[in-house]
């Protein structure tokens, strides 16, 4: 079977961002750029599919600027077969991408479509899910374990609380969780390799997709600073603090 | 403007997230329906109906709201959806599972994670981890929105509102919720604590996380951790706090071997009081702790847990 990864372009979970002094978003200019690690998740998941011979062939789609190429170069040194980059400088919001990405389901076909559950720039948490609305496909969010037999997955879920297991009729979307799996690291070979791989560019207009974002960000902050308090010398201190000054306990 | 908010319950009773949704609810307008679907769901819609605020509760019962599929719940929401403004529902794991399904449906965004109401369709949600704070404007017909629990406070008691059944929606048959584990704990829920001991990749291993929960069952705490001790196997992912975790501000939170990565305190940064123990005095955590102890917490820890007795 045939298993499509979405990736994304992210400032690198390392990084502390900073606001823009004028308000209009963070500044992301010279930042370290990475693959999204729920998605990195995704593709070591869809690679380890291969390699247990359930799976064919991975496709790995990325939308945005033209510099998403690299983001996909990655994927494809990790062990995807073909890279496809929905390409546009339009704000992408999730909708607009869980549309374009339908659209790029519907040419490619697959049994499966893998993301992650979140992506950690905008923290929407819902792009999975549209897709699989979209696409009225069942899906299996926030997935720890994933099992594929026959015309059927089976998935534990991360839940508020524990695990649930789910049982879903496949084609399906399926969301990333940390514990899926823990990605590989690229070697050199790979990534020489990963140049000669396919990489197809398109246009949202070729997919009949209508990408204006449908959220406008009026502002953009800073989040109010906590300060710092006080070194405690030793634990009656500490407990001597929590009870009179802070009466917490 | 009529909102409509979805509630979170175990079976028989209301998730603490249902309540400071309903407050985000208020906020926006004053004739607020909550939606309750389960397998029986009488209990569940007598409390709805008694919380302050509440105009009109509506129940619906079906034995497939027993368990409930995203699939499931999208459906039921997208029966009623086109009667309201906004569609509300707590960001849980719950809520963002089905809520960008019925956002898709309706063809409009959803506005994830909000943490304040400045108008009806303008609305204050933390990206970045928490670094930064977005106002953002939604233009579309419906307004599809999930709600952060701590930046609300829980509705109070005090109202009467009617309960109304609601036709359930068949079974979408696409998937099937065949087992589920909770993890049994006397201990609160990390989400409704009002005091939080969490552990981070400094205490070593799973088995010294019984120093914690010594701890937190003499202050009545639930027990936490960071993404590093859940990443190096410690713990299940349910007790992680952080950006890709749960985000949580109780009234106390004791950080132990944590060392406040940017992602771990975009989830407790928002706590009221801030503890911190660890032998690194260097550690990120004490720039955001009320009291830091440098101290080796394997002698700290048992110390505290003695003089609280």
């Amino acid at each position: 079977m045939k298993v499509l990864v979405a990736v994304k372009r992210v400032v690198d979970y390392n990084v502390k961002v900073r606001v823009k002094a004028d308000g209009t978003g963070v500044d992301i200019a010279n930042v370290k750029m990475s693959m999204n690690p729920f998605d990195e998740i995704g593709v070591e998941e869809a690679i380890r599919l291969k390699e247990a011979g359930t799976c064919t062939e991975i496709v790995v789609v990325s939308l945005g600027a033209l510099q998403c190429q690299e983001t996909l170069r990655s994927a494809l040194a990790m062990g995807a077969d073909r890279a496809i980059l929905v390409e546009t400088d339009v704000e992408l919001q999730p909708l607009a991408v869980a549309k374009l990405l339908k659209a790029v389901i519907d040419r490619e076909q697959p049994t499966l479509a893998i993301l992650g559950k979140q992506a950690i720039d905008d923290d929407a948490n819902q792009t999975g899910q549209m897709l699989a609305a979209l696409l009225d496909w069942p899906q299996a969010t926030f997935a720890s374990k994933l099992t594929i037999s026959g015309e059927r997955a089976e998935v534990i879920r991360e839940i508020d609380g524990g695990l649930e297991t789910l049982s879903i009729g496949l084609p399906a979307v399926i969301t990333t969780d940390l514990r899926l799996n823990e990605p590989r690291y690229v070697t050199l070979p790979n990534i020489m390799k990963a140049k000669k791989k396919p990489l197809e560019v398109l246009k949202p207009d070729a997919l009949g997709v209508d990408p204006t974002p449908r959220l406008t960000t009026l502002k953009v902050e800073e989040p109010p600073k906590r300060q710092a308090g006080v070194k405690v010398a030793d634990v009656k201190e500490l407990v001597a603090k929590l009870k009179g000054e802070a009466k917490i306990i | 403007m009529a909102i409509l908010v979805i509630a979170e319950h175990d079976g028989s009773a209301l998730k603490s997230g249902t309540l400071n949704a309903i407050t985000a609810a208020t906020q926006i307008g004053a004739d607020v329906t909550v939606l309750v679907a389960a397998d029986s769901s009488a209990a569940v819609a007598a409390e709805a109906a008694k919380v302050s605020g509440v105009a009109r509760v509506l129940a619906a019962d079906a034995p497939h709201y027993g368990q409930p599929t995203a699939e499931n719940v999208a459906a039921l929401v997208l029966s009623v959806a086109g009667d309201y403004s906004h569609v509300l529902a707590p960001a849980t794991n719950f809520g963002k599972n089905f809520m960008p399904r019925v956002a898709a449906r309706l063809d409009v965004a959803q506005i994830s994670e909000i943490s304040a109401v400045v108008s009806p369709d303008t609305f204050v949600r933390p990206i970045y981890a928490g670094n930064a704070l977005a106002t953002v404007q939604s233009k579309d017909a419906i307004k599809v929105i999930t709600v952060r629990a701590t930046a609300f406070e829980p509705a109070a008691a005090g109202g009467s509102a009617p309960i109304e059944a609601l036709a359930a929606v068949a079974d979408s048959g696409h998937s099937a919720v065949t087992g589920r584990n909770l993890t049994k704990s006397e201990r609160p829920e990390l989400a409704a604590a009002r005091v939080i001991v969490s552990g981070g990749r400094g205490m070593g291993n799973g088995e010294n996380f019984k120093l914690l929960e010594a701890l937190a069952d003499k202050l009545g705490a639930a027990v936490g951790a960071s993404r590093a001790a859940v990443d190096a196997g410690f713990v299940p992912n349910d007790y992680q706090v952080g950006q890709t975790g749960k985000v949580v501000a109780p009234e106390l939170y004791v950080a132990v071997g944590i060392s406040g990565a940017i992602q771990h305190l975009a989830g407790m940064k928002d706590s009221k009081v801030i503890v911190a123990i660890n032998k690194d005095a260097e550690a990120p955590i004490f720039q955001v702790a009320d009291y830091g102890l440098v101290a080796d917490l394997f002698q700290a820890v048992p110390e505290l847990t003695a003089e609280l007795g």
